[in-house]
């Protein structure tokens, strides 16, 4: 159990940057956000292009998930594949359009 | 599913501290969760047997995978094995010997510096080839069995422990380029034990021919200092639901490559249909020794292996993968029958606000 310590002592840290990234973020919420690039507008496709040319290619396509957690996966497959900010962001309006 | 692939790493005593930091992690990123940005909890659950040369053992496993976004830009990560394993006792005795553990196989945090630049840090899987870090996950294994090379050039554990330099250098409708360049500090701690080493692979991809090809290269910056070399290929022609896969990697010591290729037709309903969900693989492999120094996981000799497998994608994420594999050896042939069911799950940590 050596390690326990340290190990905590980094999630308590995570968890205060957490909660401070929160405050900012709370503070940022009041002027109007900016609206997002239109990516699906100019390409109503590309946001299925991508699942099917990243997603799709590795594993099928998991079954009736919730938009509360689209921005997430779509964060995770950003990771995963790779994926450029605008194919980000097409993704993101494919699995919550 | 043998228990042996690369990436994970016993925790063995500390196993309390992998549950803990999964527990404590959602805690830490409740806090800020947008609409979109819940946190997830996916992965697989499965039971597999495999019989190989007449021995069968018995698998229970879960591969949960936490996905944690804190704000638009930073994303927490973590992958866990949980293993229960048993077998006939043998030598004339009745009943079975279990064995069990959890493990940590990766733990990163991943901040998005640009919109083509990718900052991770932590314990992370090393992205040689491609097998360790998109397909190992049993919920996207085709076969339960990784490839016989699947420990060249992953060093030992298939993490590494420090920062990786990721994303899409080039992306144009009719190419793109990607990059992945990490260096990983020398870690005997029980839960990241990692190599010192540097490494990186780059992909070009065709989106209109869907085809792949990419380089990997790693060094062990330690002890024998070995240089891994990699290269990839994947090919899914557009319209089709044929998928073909292969990797070559070389070490010092030992060299292989496997090629796989898997089909579903939609010939009769779509993919959907009953026989649409039937999904018939096919993978040969075939391992070399290059010297008698044996600085890898390749079988000690030249091994020769041809992998049939039919799979079927039930409804509600579930997938019954089976297998016949015929292993030709010096040391002796051997048959290898695996059957297994999985089951992926994917939710919301907890309710969205």
């Amino acid at each position: 159990m050596k390690f326990a310590a340290p190990l905590l002592s980094v999630l308590l840290v995570l968890a205060a940057a957490t909660t401070a990234t929160g405050q900012t973020k709370t503070k940022q919420q009041s002027p109007p956000s900016k609206p997002s690039p239109p990516v699906h507008a100019v390409n109503p496709d590309r946001g299925q292009q991508v699942f099917k040319q990243n997603c799709s290619r590795c594993h099928n396509a998991p079954e009736g998930f919730g938009p509360s957690i689209s921005g997430t996966i779509a964060m995770h497959m950003r990771v995963r594949a790779n994926l450029s900010k605008d194919d980000y962001t097409a993704l993101l309006r494919f699995l919550n359009p | 599913m043998q228990p042996s692939i690369s990436q994970i790493r016993f925790l063995g005593k500390p196993r309390i501290i992998g549950l803990m930091t999964f527990a404590l992690f959602l805690l830490c990123t409740s806090w800020q969760s947008r609409a979109q940005d819940t946190p997830l909890l996916s992965g697989g659950g499965g039971f597999f047997t495999n019989t190989t040369g007449g021995n069968t053992n018995y698998q229970f496993v879960i591969e949960p995978l936490l996905a944690a976004p804190v704000g638009k830009h930073f994303l927490i990560e973590s992958r866990a094995y949980l293993d229960e394993s048993y077998s006939p006792k043998g030598d004339g005795q009745s009943g079975y010997s279990g064995t069990g553990f959890i493990a940590l196989t990766y733990l990163q945090g991943s901040y998005f510096l640009s919109p083509h630049v990718t900052v991770t840090g932590g314990s992370f899987l090393l992205p040689f080839n491609t097998y360790n870090d998109r397909l190992s996950p049993i919920w996207i294994s085709n076969f339960q069995d990784g490839p016989l090379i699947s420990s060249l050039g992953t060093l030992s554990t298939g993490t590494g422990l420090g920062g990786m330099l990721a994303g899409s250098a080039v992306s144009k409708p009719k190419y793109s380029i990607d990059y992945k360049a990490w260096f990983s500090a020398r870690s005997g701690n029980e839960q990241f034990d990692t190599q010192r080493s540097a490494g990186a692979r780059a992909s070009l991809y065709l989106p209109e021919k869907r085809l792949e090809v990419g380089l990997s290269y790693d060094k062990q910056l330690q002890g024998v200092r070995e240089h891994f070399y990699g290269a990839h290929a994947w090919w899914e022609p557009a319209n089709t639901a044929f998928r073909l896969r292969s990797e070559f990697a070389r070490g010092f010591h030992a060299q292989g490559y496997w090629i796989e290729a898997d089909y579903r037709t939609q010939a009769f309903g779509g993919l959907n249909s009953w026989i649409g969900r039937f999904e018939p693989l096919f993978r040969i492999q075939q391992s070399f020794r290059r010297d008698t120094i044996a600085s890898d996981g390749l079988p000690l000799v030249n091994t020769q292996r041809a992998d049939f497998g039919l799979d079927y994608n039930l409804l509600h994420s579930t997938r019954i993968i089976t297998s016949y594999s015929r292993q030709f050896a010096s040391t002796g042939d051997e048959n290898i029958w695996e059957t297994g069911i999985v089951y992926r799950f994917l939710f919301p940590a907890w309710k969205a606000r």
